[in-house]
């Protein structure tokens, strides 16, 4: 024993100075927001730069020029920059939801989507469009709203069916509601696409691919708040977060209110993820790759994977706008087939390193 | 800090839930302990009995349908979570993370019942975390993934985490029981300098009679849910109470050369 507790010293000399040069995490979270922050930056200046006609930062923020007689800025700012800032709040919402999903599930593989709150959006869409729904409210047009309902049906029942009073949520009823509730879902798109007509479904497919020409600001109005509301619930979140994907008795025992983290995280994420995709369709991947790629980057601690994910989740779907609209230009490409031929094999590459 | 369970009714409700884990059912059935302060109590009992439940009772993880637990005389249940946590900490039989959190993250996640809301660690929790290492002599693993150690490895980092808390009242669930004899001795070394020198109040659920009868001042003995017997070592471990929990046979004598009761199961009863 004498002589491990020596070995022991002898390390543990070696191990302070180690410990001791460590990075401290509030320099580590500076850093990575800062860094993840300037890409999310420069890639949302950049992309509205890229596109059929050729135009110049200069000129954009040249102010001698009046906004009337500036072509550049009016391709920019009008015709473009909506687009890249759906992308952006979009990818953010997204990477982030999934981020709060994989937590707490205790599931490295959960997505915003795995819950059924796509499947239901869906639905939603898929009825507004069956029946020609002409219902909106502020911003939202009815496709939208029809989605985000069907999102907050979904997210609702399933809240309900794995929820009893004053117990923690149990995480396995959660994905098993959520994984039957997904198929239930899809079902009924199907039973909606057999009644709806050829132009119907051609438009509801069209939906299911993801799309972010969202055609000016006011669409992005209407999901601003929700995701807003959504990424000030997830201020709340990152320590309890660490804790609660080690179990419910390991974050209990170290002070962690289990089932009120876990109605914060599933509302907050479930509201991202419906704005999302009220806004733009359900676009895959986005909530998967980001994070894994984020914790790989930056490690494990939600700390800071959050904020690198939401932020790096906005460029990351910016981007890839940008390969949907020039990779084969003129033709776009449904910027949910760019996130899944990305995501898909990088997706396949995850489960066969950590296998 | 004086801990007590007041006559604490508790099952699992039948409903799935992560609480109950594999689903069993554990029973806990009117009883009342008094964690001595400064003392190691020992929880023995067959498997099933209700161990693991009562310490999650005592630690305020889960809450008695009946009774109450309450620490210096204020219930569990009345006091704020992270309140208790600075007081009370737990070593689980297993923990496994779902992501790859290097030692020294999982040590430092003792520190969450510390800090405020939006508060990260500090260089002064970083210093707790490295005592904490130190101490289980798992320094030398701090940028390690945990789930790359080894069972001795995890187990004495997973002590670490609880010592961040600082606690003043320590419950361990079997915390040798995946261990070879040389980890077993070393944690056992390692809880009774804690509580020697530190004077943290100890509850150890184990099935290990020998470990009990080293290191315990007193003994807590369950069976079916109900508490069977408890009191000082010397009084409790005796061959009718071990036949009354195991149905075994077992000699138990003062060994010499250890210095403390030791107990030799002979056969079945």
């Amino acid at each position: 024993m004498k002589a491990v507790h020596a070995a022991l010293d002898g390390d543990s000399r070696q191990s302070r100075h180690t410990l001791a040069a460590r990075r401290p995490l509030r320099v580590r979270l500076t850093l990575t927001v800062t860094g993840f922050g300037m890409l999310a930056l420069v890639t949302c200046l950049l992309a509205p730069l890229v596109g059929s006609t050729q135009i110049s930062l200069a000129r954009v923020f040249d102010t001698s020029i009046p906004f009337a007689d500036n072509v550049d800025a009016q391709i920019f700012f009008v015709a473009r920059l909506p687009r890249v800032l759906a992308g952006a709040l979009v990818g953010g919402a997204l990477a982030s939801a999934g981020v709060v999903f994989q937590a707490m599930l205790r599931n490295p593989l959960a997505t915003p989507f795995t819950l059924g709150v796509s499947a239901g959006s869906s639905l939603g869409a898929m009825l507004a469009i069956l029946f020609g729904a002409s219902a909106s409210l502020g911003p939202l047009s009815p496709v939208p709203l029809a989605s985000l309902a069907g999102a907050i049906l979904a997210a609702a029942s399933v809240y309900w069916l794995a929820t009893r009073p004053g117990r923690p949520i149990s995480t396995s009823v959660l994905l098993l509601a959520g994984v039957t509730l997904n198929s239930f879902f899809s079902a009924l798109i199907l039973f909606a696409q057999f009644l709806a007509d050829y132009a119907q479904v051609y438009r509801a497919a069209r939906w299911l691919m993801g799309d972010l020409d969202v055609g000016g600001l006011s669409p992005l109005l209407g999901a601003l708040p929700l995701v807003m509301a959504a990424f000030a619930l997830f201020a709340f979140l990152p320590g309890a977060l660490n804790l609660l994907s080690l179990g419910p008795d390991a974050a209990a025992a170290r002070g962690v209110d289990v089932a009120r983290t876990q109605r914060i995280a599933f509302v907050s994420a479930s509201l991202a993820t419906a704005a999302a995709v009220s806004l733009a369709g359900p676009i895959g991947f986005v909530g998967i790759v980001v994070p894994h790629l984020v914790r790989l980057l930056v490690g494990v601690d939600h700390r800071i994977v959050l904020p690198a994910s939401a932020l790096f989740g906005a460029s990351f779907l910016v981007a890839c706008d940008l390969i949907a609209r020039t990779f084969i230009a003129p033709v776009e490409i449904p910027v949910g087939v760019v996130t899944a031929m990305i995501g898909g094999p990088f997706f396949l590459w995850l489960l066969v390193r950590q296998g | 800090m004086l801990l007590q369970a007041d006559h604490l009714h508790f099952t699992y409700d039948g409903t799935r839930s992560s609480a109950a884990g594999s689903g069993r059912t554990a029973v806990v059935r009117d009883v009342s302990v008094d964690v001595v302060p400064g003392a190691i109590t020992g929880l023995l009992g067959p498997n099933g009995c209700g161990k693991t439940s009562l310490l999650k009772l005592l630690a305020g993880i889960v809450t008695p349908q009946h009774g109450r637990v309450t620490l210096d005389g204020v219930s569990l249940a009345d006091r704020p979570r992270r309140e208790v946590a600075r007081t009370i900490a737990v070593v689980p039989q297993e923990t496994h993370p779902a992501f790859d959190y290097t030692a020294l993250e999982m040590v430092l996640m003792g520190r969450h019942p510390h800090l405020g809301a939006f508060q990260l660690e500090g260089p002064d929790d970083v210093a707790v975390a490295l005592e904490a290492l130190l101490a289980t002599g798992t320094a030398h693993l701090a940028d390690r993934a945990y789930v790359t150690l080894s069972g001795g490895e995890k187990q004495r980092v997973v002590i670490a985490s609880a010592l961040a808390q600082q606690p003043r009242i320590l419950l361990l669930d079997e915390p040798t029981a995946s261990l070879d004899l040389g980890f077993q001795l070393e944690i056992q070394a390692l809880l009774t300098a804690l509580n020697r020198d530190r004077g943290v109040t100890m509850v150890l659920a184990t099935h290990d009679l020998n470990l009990a009868a080293s290191i315990c001042q007193r003994l807590v003995l369950m069976r079916g849910g109900a508490v069977l017997a408890q009191g000082r070592t010397e009084e409790v471990l005796t061959p009718s109470h071990i036949r009354d929990l195991y149905g075994v046979h077992a000699e138990v004598s003062l060994h010499p050369a250890a210095g403390h009761l030791t107990v030799v199961p002979v056969r079945r009863a």
